[in-house]
């Protein structure tokens, strides 16, 4: 029996090199694919070995096998289903799921250990990681339903701020950090247990519903580290390694994540977690900008600065996704790359909702990923841009940013206003989430598009079409 | 299966390490397809999950494995496949569309 469990560590051992060699071919899009398989062939082998090692050692009941065989093929089925299902717009809700189901689990591992019959003699090397596990889990289980509900238009997707909101937030990590305490002390209390579970499932419901739509992509991303580490807490109550390794993987990942959408956005992490300026998801449509006078332009003369363009930077943002008008964008980005014009998408960091949402959105529409590029390496370029068509994006084209004094003073923006003309397909004057003016939109190079981003890239499609024809 | 708590720690740490080194040099193009492969990666939780129906021998320790494994099972099959669904569209060039005719600077 022992030379089984010892192939199955090795085996082990080689899942988890698989997943860091996977992760570490995600640095291409080219070889991404590749890693991801990688992984999963990891993970496969994983799995198979825990089935050989639990067969040949007789350890699970026939009740246990028709369990586990039973909620894999459920588990399994409801996921390659929603996989294959789910639109790209809709990827940060199905993140977060995912993110729910791993956090509910790692929670449960603590659990079943504290409810065995020999839990009151378990030394606290194995209940202090079953507190944090069963802490972090719980409310990574009920934090990310609450954010795949705001996501999805379910749960109310601006910041749900109620009277002493953060006074039952305290109570609450008093009463989980105090049963946690309690847990360690009797690991064998069912009282303190239910305490614990209860107490951090309801604070991670206050913890993100006082959060805005436009913060989600900082959340996802540190609810996807809370995982991580409550996957890595349920190694240490099991003493599994490869849950630890795993577990710290994806910790580091999700903090990396959550520190690169902070800074994008501005904001420190703790101003968001305790709410901060106008994080709603609705943009104000009222306010017309103050001061310089605004450029209004047609489809046509924008479709014809586009066909005599020898270099064109696209700056899409969420309002073009909102409006699914991303074929648009991309039909349109090919007709003028046809005509020998070069075509760059400029991608700012919190353009879409979950970090880099925006280039799977446009890698959906065809668009090739040599076009997609970050905002260090296209920032130098617009200077040389004959034409950079903003659609969607608002604050992150603000020049303000670069002076002291306003709310977005110091925000990372793409250098749009340094192209040599400008056209902004938008609504209306409408501020972003930041609520001040833009002036980019009354810099006199700037040309103001009026229309709903899906019908102005199709007239726009149409007029460039007769040009170059 | 037991493990002493400072080669836990150990396993802990380096594993962090090794993970802020490999993914800080993943591109913000793939950021996306990062997170949710990193969130099948958390499935493993799954292989916690078989441990723990082993181990249960009651019906609320049958109950909650049954939810552990079905939780661990979606985690691991969904986000391999929504990864991989992802990747795939990430094209270099125009599927269809003849050399050269866009052309970029670095192809």
């Amino acid at each position: 029996m022992a030379s089984v469990e010892t192939a199955m560590r090795y085996v082990l051992l080689g899942a988890a090199a698989c997943f860091v060699l996977g992760l570490h071919l995600m640095n291409h899009p080219a070889r991404a694919r590749r890693g991801n398989q990688l992984s999963a062939a990891g993970m496969t082998a994983a799995v198979l070995a825990a089935v050989v090692l639990l067969v040949s050692e007789g350890a699970i009941t026939t009740t246990g096998w028709i369990v586990f065989v039973t909620a894999a093929a459920v588990g399994a089925t409801a996921g390659l289903y929603t996989a294959r299902r789910v639109q790209m717009t809709a990827m940060p809700q199905l993140v977060s799921l995912f993110n729910a189901v791993g956090g509910g689990a790692a929670a449960l591992l603590a659990v079943t250990d504290l409810l065995h019959p020999g839990a009151a003699a378990l030394p606290a090397r194995v209940t202090v990681p079953a507190g944090l596990d069963i802490i972090i889990g719980a409310v990574t289980f009920s934090g990310s339903l609450i954010a795949a509900g705001k996501l999805q238009g379910v749960v109310a997707s601006r910041p749900v701020v109620f009277r002493g909101g953060r006074a039952a937030n305290l109570a609450l990590a008093l009463v989980f950090g105090g049963s946690a305490a309690w847990v360690v002390a009797r690991p064998d209390s069912p009282v303190a247990l239910a305490a614990l579970v209860l107490a951090a499932l309801a604070f991670g419901v206050t913890m993100v519903l006082p959060i805005g739509g436009a913060d989600m992509p900082v959340v996802i991303s540190m609810l996807n580290a809370f995982t991580g580490t409550a996957v890595a807490m349920g190694g240490f109550v099991l003493g599994e390694p490869s849950l630890i390794v795993a577990g710290a993987l994806v910790g580091a990942s999700g903090g990396i994540l959550t520190k690169l959408m902070a800074d994008a956005m501005n904001r420190s992490i703790p101003n968001i977690i305790l709410g901060g300026f106008g994080t709603g998801d609705e943009t104000p449509a009222v306010g017309a900008a103050g001061g310089g006078q605004v450029r209004a332009v047609a489809a046509d003369d924008v479709a014809l600065q586009l066909a005599y363009a020898g270099r064109v930077i696209v700056v899409p943002g969420y309002g073009l996704a909102a409006a699914q008008a991303q074929h648009e964008l991309a039909e349109l980005g090919n007709v003028l790359e046809a005509h020998g014009i070069t075509v760059e998408y400029a991608i700012h960091p919190v353009a879409g909702r979950m970090p880099g949402h925006m280039n799977v959105l446009l890698a959906e529409a065809k668009v090739p990923y040599p076009q997609l590029k970050e905002m260090d390496e296209i920032n130098p370029e617009f200077p040389q841009a004959d034409v950079a068509l903003v659609v969607g994006a608002n604050d992150v084209t603000n020049p303000a940013a670069r002076r002291r004094g306003n709310p977005i003073s110091g925000m990372p923006i793409l250098d749009v206003d340094r192209a040599k003309s400008i056209v902004v397909i938008k609504r209306s004057m409408g501020h972003g989430y930041a609520g001040i003016d833009n002036e980019l939109y009354t810099d006199p190079k700037t040309g103001m598009l009026f229309t709903d981003a899906k019908q102005g890239l199709a007239a726009l499609l149409a007029a460039v079409r007769t040009f170059v024809a | 299966m037991s493990l002493d708590l400072l080669t836990a720690v150990t396993v802990f740490v380096l594993g962090l390490l090794v993970g802020f080194e490999v993914i800080s040099k993943v591109p913000s193009t793939l950021h996306t397809p990062l997170m949710s492969g990193a969130n099948a990666i958390h499935g493993i939780v799954l292989i916690g999950a078989m441990l723990i129906t082993a181990a249960a021998r009651d019906t609320v320790g049958y109950a909650l494995a049954f939810a552990a494994v079905a939780f661990g099972a979606m985690n691991v099959v969904g986000g391999y496949a929504v990864t991989d669904r992802m990747l795939q569209m990430f094209k270099a060039r125009l599927s269809g569309a003849p050399e050269g005719v866009n052309s970029h600077g670095e192809r």
